[in-house]
């Protein structure tokens, strides 16, 4: 069993920990701030603000924000607030760059746009306190050093996904590929595929055959390319977020660019919804836990160390089906559910993580992609 | 206070226009000057320096013309069918309604105790192709087996008109529930037919409501981006969204204030244009 912390001694190292982050915040106030309070990380509170995206938590009672409640005193405020990284980040950015909190002790971000990024190098998120994050020793290999925070000094990942493609049985055969996708009669006008750069450029790229894992020029110019004459052919007819879901169940797209877990979640009240990775590979991304500028770091860090037990991680995962990057969840959900632990979407086996890249995290913040991107979305 | 006003009559206008000035001051003048700050600057965000990059405008309304054309052209359209649409309904309230005048009134209005958002969401259903109007247009041969309404030009066009139509209709409504019934007996009695007397009567008499029912229809709808966003795909996207993903997806704040600017110029111009136009004795009788 992984240590856990009982609430006398979380407060204990709480306080202590305030005690100390305390004197060199005066120091740092001292001396002109230096970018975003990485020291000052605040007391442990009773009560924690957490923006998360939406279904993205279990929510059949007891819920395990509940568990945490009942385990550490601290109540949770729980925001599902974030249906976009750009859309969010626009919100949250006037304040942080002002020096001001955003009344959020923990928000999340996904890596494979360049927010996560930006947070660290603007310095608007905080340091995790890993002295009250025992449980990180469960973060998976895989997951120990993103590019934008080499040694998960800021962030922790709350679930990854894959980018695949989905598409409504009662329309259409299974779509397998991206040259399908883009190209069938069949499909034409009713397809749809994400806004998210990384997941829909990452996807043609790996059909042309190129690497998304390292961009180049000539490589992002043919993905585009071949995406701007699906949608001057007439073959794509939107770019979306979340929101493929509901055309996509009722058959106004057909195929749509879309990831595993939602999938999966929908799966439940649509069973002729498909999705597999397509022939020539998919994404794969993570969605990360920062702690904002102003934010309490005990409060959220108590909460880290919570999801990061496997059985809590177990639970979520099961409930939400997206990847969890708890090391042993998936044994402990076999002890209750072993049907959900064999499934490969949600507990990829070595043949799926084979199939999925990750997109290049430099060419996240290439400017020019992203003009050439708005472009192709006709803006 | 009375006094005050009595001792200093000049005084009392610009009292009275004080709050609204200071309120317009406040919230529309400083931001537009913060706006014209941003539009001149250069950088990657979040480094953005003040460098008098006048290039941003041209660069603006040369990368982007085609989604100006695009929001006038809709606009426009929009426009006119709110018009051609809302004249004869709000006649007939106006003039032969009678006591349910004010319950066709609130018919016109009710949309708008809807969200924007979900009026417009509305749409996606009603033009889906396993909705009831793509069905029926099929089955009358309309359309063929694999046309559909949903993202098009079309959808883009009928959402902005609904979403509009109000703002053409009750103004329309003011300005001919004001005109006197008599006025039309007298054009009777002068040997006038119906045509002559909706031409030289009606028309120029409720040319108020048209001038502001055009300018309430036109003004926001060139702005407009959630129809094309929802409506349309990346082939209908009007100015609107371009200014909507600089500042939110790109983080491009200088090319979406300029392109504020420039969109704002071009309303403006138009305006004076058409003030001219109409402001001519042509309309107004």
């Amino acid at each position: 069993m992984n240590p856990r912390l009982t609430r006398n001694e979380l407060l204990r190292r709480g306080a202590a920990g305030g005690a100390l982050l305390a004197f060199p915040s005066i120091l740092a106030a001292c001396g002109g701030g230096g970018g975003g309070g990485s020291t000052d990380g605040g007391e442990l509170k009773d009560v924690l603000n957490f923006a998360n995206w939406p279904l993205y938590i279990d929510v059949d009672k007891p819920t395990t924000l509940e568990d945490f409640t009942s385990q550490t005193g601290i109540k949770v405020n729980y925001f599902e607030e974030i249906n976009d990284n750009a859309e969010y980040f626009a919100k949250i950015q006037g304040p942080l760059s002002q020096g001001q909190g955003i009344d959020r002790d923990l928000f999340v971000f996904t890596d494979n746009s360049r927010f996560p990024g930006i947070l660290v190098d603007e310095g608007w998120v905080q340091k995790l306190d890993k002295d009250l994050i025992p449980n990180i020793e469960n973060l998976v290999p895989a997951q120990a050093s993103p590019p934008f925070d080499p040694n998960r000094e800021y962030s922790l990942p709350w679930q990854s996904g894959m980018t695949g493609i989905a598409w409504n049985e009662d329309l259409t055969g299974p779509v397998t590929s991206i040259e399908q996708l883009l190209t069938d009669p069949k499909l034409k006008g009713k397809v749809s595929m994400l806004q998210e750069l990384a997941d829909s450029v990452g996807l043609v790229m790996l059909a042309n055959g190129d690497d998304p894992g390292s961009v180049s020029d000539d490589s992002f110019n043919a993905a585009i390319d071949r995406v701007q004459a699906a949608v001057d052919s007439g073959q794509i007819v939107r770019f979306t977020g979340n929101d493929f879901a509901q055309p996509l169940t009722r058959g106004t797209f057909a195929a749509s660019v879309a990831w595993s877990g939602d999938i999966v979640q929908l799966l439940a009240d649509n069973p002729k919804l498909k999705w597999a990775i397509p022939s020539d590979g998919g994404m794969i991304w993570t969605d990360n836990m920062l702690i904002p500028a102003g934010g309490s770091v005990p409060t959220a860090s108590t909460y880290l160390n919570f999801v990061y037990d496997p059985a809590i991680a177990a639970r979520i995962a099961a409930y939400i089906n997206y990847v969890t990057p708890v090391v042993g969840a998936k044994e402990e959900l076999a002890k209750t559910d072993p049907e959900t632990a064999n499934n490969t979407l949600i507990f990829p086996d070595e043949e799926t993580l084979s199939q999925v890249k990750q997109f290049d995290s430099e060419a996240l913040n290439n400017d020019e992609y992203i003009t050439l991107w708005q472009g192709v979305l006709g803006q | 206070m009375g006094s005050f006003f009595h001792r200093h009559p000049k005084l009392a206008p610009y009292l009275l226009l004080a709050p609204g000035l200071l309120w317009l001051g406040l919230f529309f003048l400083i931001p537009l000057g913060f706006l014209g700050y941003q539009s001149l600057q250069s950088g990657v965000f979040p480094n953005f320096e003040f460098t008098w990059e006048f290039s941003n405008f041209s660069d603006a309304l040369s990368d982007y013309k085609t989604q100006f054309f695009r929001s006038f052209l809709y606009a426009g359209i929009a426009t006119v069918l709110s018009l051609l649409l809302a004249y004869p309904l709000v006649y007939w309230i106006a003039f032969k309604a009678g006591p349910w005048r004010n319950l066709f009134l609130l018919a016109i209005v009710a949309p708008f105790f809807v969200t924007y958002l979900i009026r417009t969401l509305a749409w996606l259903n009603i033009l889906a192709n396993e909705g009831p109007v793509v069905g029926f247009l099929r089955d009358i041969h309309v359309l063929g087996a694999n046309e559909g309404l949903l993202f098009t030009s079309l959808a883009v066009v009928a959402g902005i008109t609904y979403n509009f139509f109000p703002f053409m209709a009750l103004p329309l409504y003011v300005s001919l529930e004001q005109i006197d019934p008599r006025l039309h007996e007298a054009a009777k009695d002068l040997y006038a037919n119906p045509r002559q007397t909706f031409m030289r009567v009606t028309l120029p008499l409720s040319a108020p409501g048209i001038v502001a029912g055009t300018l309430l229809t036109f003004i926001p709808a060139a702005g407009d981006f959630i129809n094309a966003e929802l409506l349309g795909t990346p082939k209908q996207q009007m100015i609107g969204n371009v200014i909507q993903a600089k500042f939110l997806e790109s983080l491009d704040y200088p090319t979406a204030a300029s392109l504020s600017f420039v969109l704002m110029a071009m309303i403006l111009i138009g305006l004076l244009f058409y003030a001219k136009i109409v402001g001519s004795e042509k309309l107004t009788g």
